[in-house]
C-alpha cells in the first residue's frame, strides 16, 4: 500500500512534461440560458459558447470548456482550476477587487422582476428570489424587500411557482423565455431596474497577458460585426450596438 | 440513441420518453451512479485503514503517536464537513502543485501567491491544462475520496477506540492467565470481540457516508443529486430539444427510492455481520439470541 501511494505521488509529480503553453480553460456555469447552458447533447451551449470559441479562434488559443457552480466560480478561478470566467458576469467594483475583467462583450442589460400572473406590482417589495452572489441579490437586499437566495437560477423561478417567493429578480433575457412559455402562469412585474455594468470575461489579476489577448480579440469581434451578429442570434434579434 | 430520435420535436408518447431518457445528460445521470459506487468502494476500506491506525495510535503508549491520534480524531471530527471539503482537497491540490512548481520550473522566480492568485507555471499544473476532461474528473474524484477517507477515518477511529475499550477486562485477563502474550490475546480475543461493539457505530458511519456524496460537487465531481437537479429543472423550448416543466419532484422521488434501497441492503448486510460477530459472545445481542443465558 505504502509503495503504491509513493508510486502514485511520484507519478503525479513527474507526469506529463510535454504541454502546449496556450491551452486556456474557460469556466462557465452552464445553467443560465441564453448566456450559457448544457444542451441535450450534454455540451456547453449558448451565446457565451459561441463568443468564447470565436475569441479563442481569433486569439489563436486552444480552449477547453469547464463547468463550475456559480457560487464558487471566483475562488476556483483564482486558485487556478481554469483561466477565464465566461458566465454572464457583470463587471462590478466589488468583483474587480478580487479578479480582473476584460472589456465588455455584452452591454449592460436591465434586470426584471417576474411573478405569478395573479400578483400585483407590490410583489416586488415582498419576498424576492435571486441567485446567490449576483448583482440582483445585492440589489434586492438594499431595495427594502426580503431576499431569498438560491444556488441555481432555475431554483429562483421554481420558488415563485411554488409560492415560496413573491417575485424573482434576474437578467431580463434569462427570464424572457420562461415567461413566454409559461402559458400565462408568469408575467413581468413593475419597471425594469438598471443594475450593474456590461458583461466581461473574468481573468486572474496576475494574468495580464491573457487579458490583453482577449481584449484584442473582443475589439476585433466588435469592429467586424461578428459580436453584434451573435447577440442578434441569441437575443431575439437584439442590436448589440457595437 | 434510437434511430427515430433525430427530430425530437416531432416525437410523441413512448418514443419521446425513450429518446428523452437516453439523451447524453441522462447517460451522465446513470453513469454518476457508478461514480458514487466507486467512491464508496474506495473510501470505505481507506477510512477503515485510517480508523484502525487512528485508534491504535490513541491506544499507543508512545507519546508523539498518541498525541497524533488525539489530534487527528478530534480535529477531523470537529470541523464541519462542508468547510473540510472546501479546505483540505484544495490545500492538498495546491501543495502538490507547489512541489511540482519547485521541481519543474526552478527558473521561475515570481512568487506563487500573488495577492488572491495562486500561480504555478503551466508545467506544474495538476492535471495539466491540456489534459482531457476525464483526467480532470479522475483527479477530482481521487482528491474527494482522500478527503472523505480522512474525515470518516477519524469517526471510525473513535468508534473502534471505544469498542476496544468496551471489551470486558476479564476476557483479556482470562486470556493472560491461559498464557497468551499481549499480541496473541489482541488478535485472538480482543479484536474479534471488538467488532460486536464497533458495528452499530460503523453502520451509522456507512449510512452517513452514503448520504454525504452530494458534497462531491464541491470538488467538481458530478454525482446523482447534481445531475438530477440539472436535468429536472424547467427547460424552455427555445433552447432545449426536450422541453419540460419543473420535474424535480419526480427525479428526486427516484433518488429517494435509490437511497432507501441502499439503506435496506446495508441494513441486511450489517445485520448478518453483527449476527456473525456476536456468535458465542455474552454481549447484549449475542447472549440473548444465542441461548447463552441458561
Amino acid at each position: 500500500m505504502k509503495r503504491l501511494v509513493i508510486g502514485a505521488v511520484f507519478a503525479a509529480l513527474t507526469a506529463g512534461t510535454a504541454f502546449a503553453a496556450d491551452t486556456v480553460r474557460m469556466g462557465t456555469e452552464g445553467a443560465y440560458p441564453p448566456y450559457n447552458f448544457v444542451n441535450d447533447a450534454g455540451e456547453i451551449d449558448g451565446f457565451e459558447r459561441d463568443v468564447g470559441d470565436k475569441l479563442c479562434e481569433i486569439a489563436k488559443l486552444e480552449c477547453t470548456w469547464v463547468k463550475n457552480d456559480w457560487d464558487s466560480i471566483i475562488p476556483n478561478l483564482v486558485s487556478g482550476n481554469y483561466d477565464t470566467i465566461i458566465a454572464g458576469m457583470s463587471i462590478t467594483e466589488e468583483r474587480d477587487q478580487v479578479i480582473d475583467f476584460t472589456e465588455e462583450y455584452f452591454p449592460a442589460d436591465p434586470s426584471s422582476y417576474v411573478g405569478l400572473s395573479s400578483s400585483s406590482d407590490d410583489a416586488i417589495t415582498g419576498v424576492v428570489a435571486a441567485q446567490t452572489a449576483t448583482i440582483q441579490a445585492a440589489y434586492v437586499a438594499t431595495s427594502g424587500a426580503t431576499v431569498v437566495e438560491f444556488k441555481t437560477p432555475d431554483e429562483t423561478i421554481a420558488a415563485v411557482r411554488s409560492g415560496e417567493a413573491d417575485a424573482v429578480l434576474a437578467d431580463d433575457a434569462f427570464l424572457k423565455k420562461f415567461v413566454e412559455e409559461s402559458g400565462g402562469e408568469l408575467k413581468f412585474l413593475g419597471p425594469k431596474v438598471a443594475i450593474g455594468g456590461g458583461i466581461g470575461l473574468g481573468i486572474r489579476e496576475s494574468d495580464g497577458e491573457l487579458r490583453a489577448k482577449l481584449n484584442v480579440a473582443i475589439q476585433t469581434m466588435k469592429s467586424d460585426g461578428s459580436l453584434n451578429a451573435l447577440i442578434a442570434k441569441w437575443f431575439d434579434g437584439r442590436d448589440g450596438g457595437y | 440513441m434510437m434511430s427515430f430520435c433525430g427530430d425530437p420535436a416531432s416525437l410523441a408518447g413512448y418514443q419521446w420518453w425513450l429518446c428523452y431518457l437516453t439523451n447524453n445528460n441522462h447517460f451522465s445521470l446513470y453513469s454518476s451512479f457508478l461514480t458514487v459506487m466507486a467512491l464508496l468502494a474506495l473510501t470505505a476500506p481507506l477510512a477503515m485503514i485510517l480508523g484502525f491506525a487512528g485508534a491504535l495510535a490513541r491506544r499507543s503508549g508512545i507519546f508523539p503517536l498518541n498525541l497524533f491520534g488525539q489530534i487527528y480524531t478530534s480535529l477531523a471530527r470537529s470541523v464541519p464537513e462542508i468547510i473540510f471539503f472546501l479546505f483540505v482537497p484544495i490545500a492538498m491540490d495546491q501543495a502538490f502543485e507547489y512541489i511540482r512548481h519547485k521541481i519543474k520550473c526552478p527558473e521561475v522566480t515570481d512568487p506563487v501567491y500573488q495577492g488572491n492568485d495562486f500561480v504555478v507555471c503551466a508545467a506544474a499544473k495538476l492535471p495539466l491544462s491540456t489534459s482531457d476532461a476525464w483526467v480532470h474528473s479522475t483527479y477530482g474524484f481521487l482528491l474527494a475520496a482522500l478527503g472523505f477517507a480522512i474525515v470518516f477515518g477519524a469517526h471510525a477511529a473513535n468508534t473502534i477506540h471505544g469498542a476496544l475499550n468496551a471489551v470486558p477486562k476479564n476476557q483479556l485477563e482470562t486470556a493472560a492467565s491461559y498464557g497468551m502474550s499481549r499480541r496473541q490475546s489482541f488478535w485472538r480475543i480482543h479484536l474479534p470481540q471488538m467488532w460486536g461493539y464497533a458495528l452499530p457505530g460503523l453502520s451509522n458511519l456507512w449510512m452517513i457516508l452514503i448520504k454525504a456524496t452530494p458534497l462531491l460537487f464541491l470538488l467538481g465531481v458530478e454525482d446523482m443529486v447534481y445531475w438530477a437537479g440539472q436535468i429536472s429543472g424547467t427547460k424552455t423550448a427555445a433552447y432545449y430539444d426536450y422541453p419540460h416543466g419543473d420535474w424535480r419532484l419526480g427525479y428526486f422521488a427516484a433518488l429517494l427510492v435509490f437511497y432507501l434501497l441502499m439503506t435496506r441492503v446495508s441494513e441486511i448486510v450489517f445485520g448478518r455481520l453483527s449476527a456473525h460477530f456476536a456468535t458465542g459472545q455474552a454481549t447484549l445481542g449475542g447472549g440473548s439470541t444465542q441461548g447463552l443465558q441458561a
